[in-house]
């Protein structure tokens, strides 16, 4: 590219002189600089916009009508896909289950994760390779870990033969058979799965922290519960609120590991199914489009609602922690 | 930075860590090694060790699967989007971090949005848009949703870290009659390296495990990714467990390995979206 003249940084230092040569080099440099922020935004908005936003406007339109997925939909039906959905009692199924599994993996999961976390961020020789190994599970693909997990937990296979070999066997489930325990099976996959994203986040938090604080801490006296408890996890309080949304969202959509590890005709019973199974079975398989449709819009208006009253709840938490803080 | 030396911890501490690592691999180990024997075997005894090893399990799968096929069409599609996502997610941040421009922040807030708008929702709309234009089945059908829905965490990751690099460079480089486009390309890349491979990191691994977008536009089994494979083979061969094992510990591999690799900049990468 050519060099620009002597308009050094686009910030606009003022420029030497007002004569005519330098206003019309003022006006061709703020015509170049449009013309390289429309240059080198657009290829990323058009993408962004095609593939993000113009979907779900076009899951709004095809939920108002009664489609098979061919040709353009013609038979409009109103609301009456919603009101079908909220009448169906495995949608109700798959509503409590996504529930369970947002309520689940908050509370067992956040409190393992802070543990672990405070455990791995003492310093001490081995502590890297404990760490790897704790995140394996994280980066494993859902699929796999589906996969895995079904062939454990299988009637007559490893875990059951674990349990009888410790003398539990009276404890042997159908895992992923029995309708009241599957979702709780499903509860335990995911939390093995996602702790170690929880973990991640926490020492990414911890190392955040002030070495001085806890230095301060305990030349006062302070032992190691009452560091954490009093100084490292009010700190903490910003990166535990991110994870609550994240996993929140998470589990709001979970599809992979529910599909690959629970069996079709469980689900179809509704004793495992969530939102997202329960909108891809219905729409893309039973090729019910419009109907799908509606339920992808229901998935999303929840999660967008939860994302707000979450953000609007964050925000509020953190401004009185600050308040207050001051007034310490 | 470095305080006190590395000491040994307490015996309590390692006992802790120890049950939590093995509860972590545990389930990882029985895979690999359950890969190492017969069906019988496994049947008559769930949770033995292998009694003799085999081989032929992943040998099976490498020479009679279609594993090699599955794992080129995955790193096609993960590299595809990585670079993709880089080139689309760089010149926004670029010009969101050092253009000054009415417009600016709306624009910034404009793909934050895109953050609330989970890919799971969208899916069903997406196959109907991608089938419409005629890129289902095809690995462009993959890319371009992903690029679209990595973009937002991209961008709000990568505006910090561009916004950090100081005026003064810049002046000085248009001293020298570098423009700012110049001082994109010869500047701030190689500055923001580190950022960029987080970002990039992030990107290769989620599309190396997707598996709904795939799962709904490539009913082509040549183009099948991993997670379909894997997906496939153990619903196709239920009775094959040992193969079924060897499969999987075979797709997760590259994974782990990719992960032992990239974890500082994974573990980095989170780290800066929790301070962001």
């Amino acid at each position: 590219m050519t060099s620009i003249k002597s308009t050094p940084s686009l910030a606009g230092a003022p420029p030497a002189g007002f004569g005519s040569a330098t206003r019309s080099n003022r006006a061709a440099e703020t015509r170049r600089k449009w013309y390289e922020i429309i240059g080198l935004t657009t290829p990323a908005l058009v993408v962004y916009v095609m593939f993000v936003l113009v979907p779900m406007g076009f899951a709004v339109y095809y939920s108002l009508y009664k489609w098979r997925g061919v040709g353009a939909p013609t038979n409009f039906v109103g609301f009456d896909n919603y009101v079908l959905a909220f009448q169906d009692p495995i949608f109700i199924d798959a509503l409590r289950n996504n529930a369970i599994i947002v309520v689940g993996s908050l509370l067992v999961q956040g409190p393992i994760a802070l543990g672990v976390a405070l455990l791995l961020n003492r310093r001490f020789r081995g502590r890297t390779v404990f760490r790897l190994l704790v995140f394996v599970p994280y980066v494993l693909a859902e699929v796999t870990v589906g996969i895995m997990w079904k062939l454990i937990l299988t009637d007559g296979g490893t875990m059951d033969a674990l349990f009888r070999s410790l003398g539990l066997g009276g404890l042997v489930q159908a895992w992923l058979a029995d309708l009241d325990i599957v979702i709780w099976t499903l509860l335990f996959v995911l939390t093995w799965k996602y702790v170690g994203f929880a973990i991640i986040l926490l020492l990414a938090g911890l190392s955040n922290v002030p070495h001085e604080l806890t230095e301060a801490a305990a030349i006062d006296g302070a032992g190691w519960w009452q560091i954490q408890r009093h100084v490292t996890l009010p700190l903490l309080g910003p990166t535990i609120r991110i994870w609550m949304f994240l996993s929140m969202i998470g589990s709001l959509q979970v599809f992979d590991v529910i599909w690959v590890t629970s069996v079709p005709a469980v689900r179809s019973l509704g004793a495992s199914n969530t939102m997202a199974t329960y909108m891809v079975d219905n729409g893309f398989f039973a090729r019910l489009w419009g109907y799908g449709n509606a339920v992808a819009v229901i998935l999303f208006v929840i999660s967008f609602v939860a994302a707000l009253l979450f953000q609007r709840f964050l925000l509020r938490r953190d401004i009185q922690g600050a308040i207050t803080g001051r007034a310490n | 930075m470095s305080r006190r030396p590395i000491t040994w911890a307490s015996p309590v501490t390692y006992a802790l860590a120890l049950a939590v690592a093995a509860v972590s691999i545990a389930p990882v180990v029985y895979v690999i090694v359950g890969g190492f024997r017969t069906t019988p075997q496994i049947v008559a005894d769930p949770a033995g060790l292998p009694d003799p090893w085999v081989w032929d399990n992943y040998r099976r799968v490498l020479t009679q699967s279609d594993f090699w096929g599955q794992a080129f069409n995955s790193a096609v599609v993960a590299i595809g989007t990585t670079l993709l996502v880089l080139a689309l997610g760089v010149s926004a941040a670029y010009v969101l971090a050092r253009y000054t421009f009415r417009g600016r922040e709306a624009l910034f807030t404009f793909f934050t949005l895109g953050l609330l708008f989970p890919a799971g929702a969208a899916i069903l709309p997406l196959y109907l848009m991608l089938r419409d234009l005629n890129l289902t089945n095809s690995y462009w059908a993959v890319i371009l949703p992903q690029v679209a829905f990595s973009l937002p965490i991209t961008i709000v990751i990568l505006r910090p870290f561009l916004t950090a690099i100081p005026r003064e460079l810049e002046d000085a480089a248009a001293i020298d009659g570098t423009g700012r486009l110049g001082f994109l390309w010869r500047i701030t890349l190689p500055l923001s390296k580190p950022a960029l491979v987080t970002v990039g990191v992030l990107a290769f691994v989620a599309s190396w495990n997707a598996f709904l977008l795939p799962l709904l536009v490539l009913s082509d089994v040549n183009l099948h990714t991993l997670p379909l494979g894997v997906q496939n083979f153990s619903s196709q061969y239920t009775s094959d467990t040992a193969g079924i094992l060897a499969f999987t510990s075979l797709a997760m591999l590259p994974a782990l390995l990719f992960f032992t690799f990239a974890e500082k900049q994974i573990v980095g990468g989170l780290q800066g979206a929790v301070k962001g």
